[in-house]
């Protein structure tokens, strides 16, 4: 309300692109304790889409049924429908592993692969998927590279240990292979927790330009992350999403007052 | 102050050595029986290193490694272990074919998909596996393979009984190390969109190479001085012998052999240095093993 004008701005920008994920009354057990409680939410395409919330309120639980690694996890169940441009990624005779091709990932810890150069680490999701062609596998490691803006960094040592490079390089590293597989959507869970101020910054950065190519939904435990660097956030509490709103109003003028607590450092 | 002072300073001194000279005592009592008990542990390594040693460095010779045991002669003298040798390393390479197949394979079966109700009952039988005497295992394969007569006394029969030693042996190291691999490396390659099985195979096992070469390189160095699983299945053969459908020798099977038909010292003395050739050998993959296991 103090600054009607930006907020409908943002909102505008926002809405003109068409929605790319949907989550419809989804809920996530682990075994009989329900962890994310009928959630309802859509993320439009080539935008940043920030999840928040004090610890165990269920964001990255959300995060992680998106591209079903929650069947990874005994006892996880999830109910409801989440869909991928219309189709429900928990319908019949859809394969886990190709909802994970098309949802990339990153993880809170910068986790290369520790047997592989630098080049191998972004290759590895094209190799192992079966592409053999050297100029095509090339060039979308210098693409990807470039995308994780670490290309300018390591072109002179790609034959070098992945697990070589400092923590901050590593995590773009992980951001450029998993774009090196092409996909729409890019989670982040926690990506700079682990890192320093400074590398943190450079990928913040780095998800200005990365939205111009997926659509981002990100988990972090840093409210001021979240106002830098998303459009929309998202705020959970013990398994409700308590307020989805675009984040510029999110910040200034948060329709629930859990949220205004919340984000004015009340609690969390 | 100029009295008091150095009191301050002695009396607290004075305590400190009490105690210290206390501890002292039973400290350099305690580590005296360590050292005993070490030393005690030591005396039957040297006594058969020496022994060995000793007894066979006189029949160390070029031509104790390029001739074979029909050349020897108790009038003449001569001939050598060069049957054994290759004999050894024929079997154990079949063994090692079989015990890298099956343990590799049961290990990441135990590993990876511990969640199977099947895992416990394998690991199970893995662990009376590795309890089970070599003789035993002799006898079994000559049931199921020589007295079948799917083969003959043979190589392949001795490497099949040397390779059901070593299966338990890299089945264990093969679980330990790919327990050791983080799961978020596990995690990384699925969010990439690959099955699991090429995760596993492609990621995960290269990750835990090294272990699983340290493991392999033991149960080569464990088999390699096994005479018990052999002496049903490849009997022993004086001759040089490079097809493993035939019977042959192997290094601990030569030494048995030697020993007992020794006629001259001599040849007893031959008999000694296949004994040093089998631990020089077993010495130095578990050095290998090791400066690997260190890298990691």
């Amino acid at each position: 309300m103090s600054n009607p004008f930006k907020i409908d701005v943002a909102q505008r920008s926002i809405s003109e692109a068409p929605i790319r994920l949907e989550a419809k009354d989804v809920s996530i057990f682990y075994g009989d304790k329900e962890a994310v409680k009928k959630v309802g939410v859509s993320f439009r395409s080539n935008t940043v889409n920030a999840l928040i919330g004090p610890s165990g309120c269920g964001k990255t639980t959300f995060l992680r049924a998106i591209n079903r690694m929650h069947d990874l996890t005994a006892g996880a169940r999830v109910s409801g429908q989440i869909l991928l441009d219309g189709t429900d990624l928990y319908g019949n005779g859809i394969d886990p592993v190709d909802v994970r091709r098309r949802i990339g990932m990153v993880f809170q810890k910068p986790n290369p692969f520790p047997t592989m150069s630098i080049y191998d680490n972004v290759a590895a999701g094209l190799k192992l998927a079966g592409e053999k062609n050297k100029a095509k596998l090339d060039e979308v490691v210098e693409k990807s590279l470039r995308g994780g803006a670490l290309w300018e960094e390591v072109k002179d040592r790609l034959k070098a240990p992945g697990a070589s490079l400092s923590g901050g390089q590593q995590q773009r590293l992980c951001i450029a292979r998993a774009l090196a597989v092409d996909p729409e959507i890019l989670l982040m869970d926690e990506p700079t927790s682990a890192l320093d101020p400074q590398s943190t910054a450079r990928i913040e950065d780095l998800m200005e330009s990365l939205k111009q190519q997926v659509t981002i939904v990100i988990v972090t435990h840093n409210m001021q992350q979240a106002s830098r660097v998303s459009d929309t956030t998202s705020f959970f509490l013990v398994g409700d999403l308590v307020e989805h709103s675009p984040t510029a109003q999110m910040f200034t003028n948060p329709t629930d007052q859990r949220t205004e607590a919340y984000i004015s450092g009340k609690f969390g | 102050m100029i009295t008091t002072e150095p009191n301050s300073i002695t009396q607290p001194k004075a305590i400190v050595r009490t105690v210290s000279s206390a501890r002292q005592l039973q400290n350099n009592f305690m580590a005296g029986l360590i050292a005993l008990g070490t030393g005690i542990v030591l005396i039957p390594l040297f006594l058969i290193t020496g022994q060995v040693v000793v007894n066979g460095i006189s029949a160390m010779s070029l031509d104790f490694f390029v001739q074979t045991e029909r050349q020897m002669s108790a009038l003449t003298g001569g001939g050598g272990v060069l049957n054994a040798i290759v004999g050894t390393i024929l079997m154990v390479g079949v063994a090692l074919i079989i015990g890298l197949l099956v343990g590799i394979g049961t290990g990441i079966f135990l590993a990876e998909f511990s969640e199977h109700p099947l895992v416990p009952l394998i690991r199970v039988m893995s662990d009376v596996l590795t309890g089970i005497p070599a003789i035993v295992v002799g006898l079994v394969v000559y049931g199921l393979l020589i007295a079948t007569k799917l083969t003959g006394y043979s190589g392949i029969a001795g490497g099949v009984a040397l390779g059901l030693i070593m299966i338990p042996i890299i089945v264990r190291a093969t679980e330990e190390v790919l327990k050791l691999v983080p799961n978020s490396i596990r995690e990384a390659g699925l969010a990439l969109g690959l099955p699991r099985w090429k995760v596993t195979l492609s990621i995960v096992l290269p990750a835990a190479s090294s272990g699983i070469i340290t493991g392999a390189i033991l149960g080569v160095s464990r088999v390699s001085g096994e005479a018990a699983p052999l002496l049903f299945t490849s009997l022993g053969n004086p001759d040089l012998i490079w097809s493993i459908l035939q019977p042959m020798s192997a290094m601990p099977l030569s030494v048995y052999n030697l020993a007992f038909k020794a006629l001259t010292p001599a040849q007893n003395a031959q008999a000694w240095a296949g004994a040093l050739v089998l631990m020089l050998f077993i010495l130095g993959t578990n050095i290998v093993a090791r400066s690997l296991a260190k890298q990691r």
